[in-house]
């Protein structure tokens, strides 16, 4: 297990300079150069500033620098943002991605298991047909739709919850349920699916022939067994809770690390616009590690690092 | 009920709701279980032996299954009425059940030994050092080597042969008065087969268990049944002692059924001849007898009435037009005679 453990860890960091590498150089690669729109500055004090950043050097040996600095825990300081440094930018921003994250992963999977588990104990009645078609609504509609239509409805047209910003908990409600439908939706389905498997397996009719009460056997013999291929879409889906968040920290006008990115890439901002790549690629990455490792502990036959005995 | 009987099967009919209409899948079976009795169970694929063994557990799934007719009665209830409650106070307790197939019929996320401490927390009480003590020592019982270390272990680090015995202590755990073993060598390879019969007949002799044991292999049968109950499409249509059915098999299909299944007690080259045709199909039985399509003796009478059960011996009963007085006499394909004296 501890070798697992830290070969899955090498591959983790391969994976992480592959990710710097790349957008390292794509960034260097997009036309104009964070000076562009400073037309008042004069040219002398413009090579100075390019100078003081090291963009004056060629792109191989800036590249070396930045990874050296990176290895010392220096992401630079922000073009933009006079003298702050991207750190304490994305120590600013993240609180309340984190907050809106977790709070979406919990809900979502919370009523996505709730859901599948009635769909599929309940089959084929109205619950069921009621939960499959919130699926595919769910499933289908792009959250920032959802996001606009909650924040026009319900914050604007009824006035219930506040349209944006972030000063407290009934801030983050609404951008939650925007980002939580999606992970309802597909916990939903598969677990339905999944479940009405495992209720036909012979290992049910054991749990049953035990003398178990139906609702024993479903908690302590279906459940578990139910729960494994759910845990392998639980990964992209928390991936896709980052990345969604960047759009639906826009429509409430949270100041999150979403935020802090889109505007970053739009003015080139180029050591906050590596800051908060590094950082999203790192959590996405360890995300998938807590993913496979808590796959591992639901099946057992995966443990040891699949190998079987 | 008779108080030798462990339990009465009275005319039980079962049937399936499906798409295509309803599945007749048991018809009228009858038959009883004598205290401390191996009854085997034989006949084709889809006759409804399944049906029937899990209609005494009550573990068919209803809707689609459903009780139409008749009474299964153990220890002066009638299990098909039992409230379901009861009903799982039973289930494991007095009546254990053992399926075909090791590999699915175990979690594979859940410990061999919480497996098997279930059903003991369950209906004895007891609490988890009792419990696992009690498991440890089934798990002995039913010859796991190192039970200690086997006990933490996931069914997917046993092997086949191992993971049927541990369903074996699942089953016999809390010493059930009936057990229920549907095929429990099928889906093992021969060797081990002959170890797993073992072992059942051992434990059932120290344990005071009657068996009732559903089977392809009319070899087993010989070896380890006292009585036999031949179906066919979802009727019994002879039962017996061992002696009976193997020496003086009365109805055509058990001839037939005699003639084309291995048995490990006869010479290898006693040729295997198979029951020409199908059974027929359960959504529409006929009215008449169910071999008659495929019976060499079939009159016009099979066709049109379903025969009576009639006593052929005290032990012996069966279902054939042949059996009756007017009936012309048919000798029994000689080289089934006394091929099987045990
Ligand atoms: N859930 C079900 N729905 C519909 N039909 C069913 C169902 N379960 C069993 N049947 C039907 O009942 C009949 C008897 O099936 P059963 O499983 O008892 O046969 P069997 O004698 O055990 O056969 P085998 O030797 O193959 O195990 C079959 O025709 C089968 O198609
Ligand atoms: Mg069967």
């Amino acid at each position: 297990m501890g070798r697992y453990v830290l070969q899955r860890m090498m591959y983790m960091l391969i994976t992480l300079w592959v990710i710097i590498t790349l957008t390292f150089f794509l960034m260097h690669s997009m036309p104009g150069s964070p000076l562009q729109h400073e037309d008042k500055i004069p040219v002398e004090l413009k090579e100075q500033i390019l100078k003081q950043y090291g963009l004056d050097q060629p792109l191989p040996v800036q590249y070396v620098k930045f990874l050296g600095n990176l290895f010392q825990g220096d992401l630079g300081t922000s073009f933009k943002y006079d003298g702050r440094s991207v750190t304490e930018l994305i120590l600013q921003g993240f609180p309340a991605s984190l907050q809106l994250g977790l709070q979406a992963t919990a809900v979502g999977v919370l009523f996505g298991l709730l859901l599948g588990c009635i769909a599929a104990l309940r089959r084929g009645s109205w619950v069921d047909n009621t939960a499959n078609i919130f699926s595919i609504l769910g499933y289908s509609v792009p959250n920032f739709v959802l996001a606009t239509l909650l924040a026009y409805f319900v914050g604007v047209k009824l006035g219930w919850l506040p349209v944006g910003l972030w000063h407290g908990p009934e801030y983050s409600i609404l951008p939650s349920i925007s980002l939580a439908v999606l992970v309802i939706a597909t916990m939903a389905r598969y677990i339905r699916t999944e479940m009405l498997e495992v209720l036909g397996q012979d290992y049910m009719k054991t749990a049953k022939a035990k003398g178990l009460s139906a609702r024993t056997a479903i908690t302590k013999h279906a459940l578990r067994n139910a729960l494994i291929p759910a845990v392998t879409v639980l990964g992209p889906l928390v991936i896709n809770l980052i990345t969604g968040s960047l759009v639906v920290e826009r429509i409430f006008a949270i100041p999150g690390m979403g935020w802090m990115f889109v505007d970053s890439i739009q003015i080139q901002d180029y050591t906050v616009i590596m800051g908060v790549t590094i950082f999203y690629s790192a959590l996405i990455i360890v995300t998938m590690f807590l993913v496979d490792v808590l796959y591992g502990i639901i099946d057992p036959r995966i443990r040891i690092g699949g190998v079987k005995e | 009920m008779d108080r030798n009987n462990v339990l009465e099967v009275k005319d039980l009919h079962v049937s399936f709701h499906t798409y295509n209409g309803e599945v007749q899948a048991v018809r009228g079976v009858s038959f009883e279980e004598k205290k401390g009795e191996t009854v085997a169970v034989v006949g084709e694929s889809g006759c409804g032996k399944s049906v029937t063994s899990q209609s005494i557990m009550r573990l068919i799934p209803q809707p689609p299954g459903v009780f139409k007719h008749g009474e299964i009665l153990f220890e002066g209830n009638d299990l098909t009425k039992l409230p379901e409650k009861q009903m799982e106070g039973i289930r494991g307790k007095d009546i254990a059940m053992i399926f075909q197939d090791p590999m699915t019929s175990l979690n594979p996320t859940m410990t061999i030994g919480k497996q098997i401490m279930e059903g003991l927390v369950k209906h004895r009480k007891l609490g988890r050092a009792e419990a696992k003590e009690k498991a440890l020592e089934m798990l002995r019982l039913v010859g796991i080597p190192s039970p200690g270390s086997r006990i933490d272990q996931y069914p997917h680090q046993f092997s086949g042969g191992m993971r049927q015995r541990a369903m074996i202590a699942i089953a016999l755990a809390c010493a059930p008065k009936l057990l229920i073993a549907d095929e429990p060598t099928t889906a093992l390879d021969v060797t081990i087969q002959a170890q797993i019969l073992d072992l059942m007949n051992d434990l059932k002799e120290k344990m005071d268990t009657s068996i009732i044991l559903i089977t392809h292999d009319l070899g087993v049968v010989a070896e380890t049944a006292d009585r036999v109950v031949v179906m066919y499409a979802g009727k019994v249509v002879e039962t017996g002692t061992v002696e009976e059915i193997f020496n003086r098999p009365r109805h055509p299909y058990t001839w037939g059924l005699m003639g084309s299944m291995p048995r490990m007690d006869l010479s290898r080259d006693t040729e295997l001849t198979p029951i020409l045709g199908a059974p027929p199909n359960l959504l529409s039985p006929p009215k008449g007898c169910p071999f008659a399509s495929r019976c060499p003796h079939a009159m016009k009478v099979c066709k049109e009435q379903m025969p009576e059960t009639t006593d052929a011996s005290g032990t012996q009963r069966v279902a054939c037009w042949l059996e009756h007085p007017m009936a012309p006499s048919v000798e029994i394909p000689h080289d089934l005679v006394g091929g099987a004296s045990k």
